[in-house]
């Protein structure tokens, strides 16, 4: 078990005794998975140890075990052996673009970074970062995927993929770029042009997401917080925790929405246009606060961070304050539940099956700062008339076990219009393919 | 048992002893400053110094207690006072410990508790530093 409490506590326990011991470790937290879905989400009162919980992954090879899916579909690795597998993107052709990388460049600015920056790094890949894309193909559409191609390398970690017209759009960790790309292409002929500069000083929640217009006049762009709270300071937050509108022929840019803590996947819905997104909230009150979610983008909306959450729950951790942006904060509209850590999101398909026709998939990496660990899987939330409708559903499970071995952890997940829903893993470093069982 | 009595009322604590104590209370004090300013300004990088500052006296402390208690262990020095001064250190050394792991929260979610041991810790610091270079000085034979 790679968890805080118990390190420290057997450290301490050698100086002191263990009555000393179990003062440290955060005793009488609600850890019991509430009622944490949809729009009313029941939200405690903050509540923090002298410790934080961290219960971390504890990473196992998949060998002959695969992650589990409903009855009716089956699931396939297309790909594996990859650099940090994070977003993918479908092409017009079925080609599976994949972008490769870790970013941040936030150093360690307490003692405590040190210590949990370790323990967090135990659960993830050791594989360094790609920086690139990489393609897949099926010629024969037999789903297996032949044939694999470095589309472009040397870019500083790459996460949002869209794909308008001949204008392929990715953005790094610092910079959007755009590639010229022609149907068939598997390599990119030249180095990308720069269409804007992105927010990368310190970089703590360095993941750039990425969604186009409808029609493709405009690209968002999804910009994390560099902190957990405000921690490394009011002027880092500066251009950060927020959704930007960029021009896509300008490159001019503008403050969609703001007060998103961690938005690490857009998309637009089919048919209305709206933008969504799935956002990751503040950690360190507690494990059931606060619920990550999935939500509309609302233009020149305020969705809380630093100051409030979920609405006008303000959070004392945060000075100076600032009642009247705590007044003017909405509310998302659907809870996915605390600590989650979603990453991935797209709108389903009715290629994929009666079931899962309308909804989106939702790729949850996992959680950290919880002694019973949430995430690790991918889920559907059923939509009805445009609208998020009941609670998730488990898609594709079994990435961790009981005691705690984790082969898996999802990030993108991506529908392809011919009945495939194609799901990143960053800890494996597969490319998982998820499809409904045709029956003859 | 003469020479071994003679040697105890005698002796001071070692130099590197009395570095280990010396070192700790300003770093400790430090800490405290910068709670302060950062209670007053709320800018973070005063929490940020005041973790690593706590760190540090935590270190000195560490070793001068470790120090205290060797010399403990090996009977030359048990006596009252001395006994009381390896409390103190002690209770220094537990204080600054909780007070680091405050500091680790994020923000202001650090206070007030935070200044609270910090005041607590600079205290005991100041004591534990008194008494021990009041009580026994430094040095080898006098």
């Amino acid at each position: 078990m790679k968890q805080l409490p118990a390190h420290v506590r057997a450290g301490a326990g050698l100086m002191l005794s263990a009555a000393f011991a179990t003062l440290l470790s955060a005793c009488g937290k609600s850890d019991a998975n509430p009622d944490q879905y949809g729009a009313e989400p029941q939200l405690p009162a903050p509540e923090r140890g002298l410790l934080p919980s961290m219960k971390i992954a504890e990473p196992t090879p998949w060998g002959n075990q695969k992650p589990v899916v409903p009855q009716g579909y089956a699931i396939s690795a297309i790909a594996s052996d990859l650099k940090v597998p994070r977003q993918t993107l479908v092409l017009p052709n079925g080609d599976i673009l994949i972008a490769e990388g870790k970013g941040g460049n936030a150093k360690p600015l307490k003692p405590k970074d040190l210590i949990a920056g370790y323990i967090k790094s135990k659960g993830t890949t050791s594989v360094k970062s790609g920086d690139r894309l990489t393609l897949l193909r099926d010629a024969d559409g037999d789903g297996v995927y032949e044939t694999r191609t470095v589309y472009a390398d040397k870019l500083n970690a790459p996460y949002g993929l869209a794909l308008v017209g001949n204008n392929l759009y990715v953005a790094n960790q610092d910079a959007l770029v755009r590639f010229n790309y022609r149907e068939g292409d598997t390599q990119a002929g030249q180095p990308p042009v720069k269409v804007t500069d992105l927010p990368s000083e310190i970089n703590h929640h360095w993941t750039k997401a990425l969604a186009a217009s409808a029609d493709g006049r405009f690209l968002y762009v999804g910009i994390g917080s560099n902190s957990n709270i405000t921690e490394r300071g009011m002027t880092g937050e500066i251009d950060r925790a927020m959704v930007w509108e960029v021009n896509a022929e300008t490159g001019a840019r503008r403050n969609y929405a703001t007060g998103l803590r961690n938005p690490t996947a857009l998309t637009i819905q089919p048919g209305s246009g709206q933008l969504w997104a799935v956002v990751n909230e503040r950690d360190e009150i507690g494990p059931n606060l606060v619920p990550d979610y999935l939500t509309t983008v609302k233009e020149g909306a305020f969705y809380g961070w630093p100051y409030s959450y979920w609405g006008q729950n303000v959070d004392e951790r945060v000075r100076p304050q600032d009642p009247q942006k705590v007044a003017s904060a909405i509310k998302p509209d659907y809870a996915l539940g605390s600590h989650v850590a979603a990453l991935g999101l797209d709108f389903s398909e009715p290629a994929m099956g009666p079931k899962f026709a309308d909804g989106v998939f939702i790729g949850e990496h996992g959680s950290w700062n919880r002694d019973n660990p949430v995430g690790y899987k991918v889920v559907f939330v059923p939509f009805r008339d445009g609208r998020p409708n009941g609670p998730p559903v488990d898609f594709v499970t079994g990435f961790r076990d009981a005691d705690g071995k984790t082969r898996g952890r999802p990030v993108g997940v991506t529908v392809d219009p011919r009945g495939a829903l194609i799901v990143a893993d960053d800890l494996a470093n597969v490319i998982w393919r998820v499809t409904p069982v045709k029956v003859p | 048992m003469t020479t071994s009595d003679i040697r105890t009322v005698g002796r001071g604590l070692h130099p590197v002893h009395a570095v280990l104590l010396g070192g700790m209370f300003p770093l400790f004090l430090g800490g405290l400053l910068s709670d302060l300013a950062y209670a007053s300004s709320y800018q973070i990088q005063w929490t940020n110094f005041a973790s690593w500052l706590i760190v540090g006296g935590l270190v000195f402390s560490g070793f001068a207690l470790l120090w205290s208690i060797i010399e403990l262990i090996r009977a030359d020095r048990r006596r009252g006072q001395f006994l009381v001064f390896t409390l103190l250190l002690f209770a220094t050394w537990v204080v600054g410990f909780f007070n680091s792991l405050t500091h680790a929260k994020d923000a202001w979610s650090a206070m007030p508790m935070g200044l609270i041991l910090s005041v607590i810790g600079v205290l005991l610091a100041c004591a534990s530093t008194w008494l021990g270079f009041a009580k026994f000085g430094v040095g080898g034979e006098r």
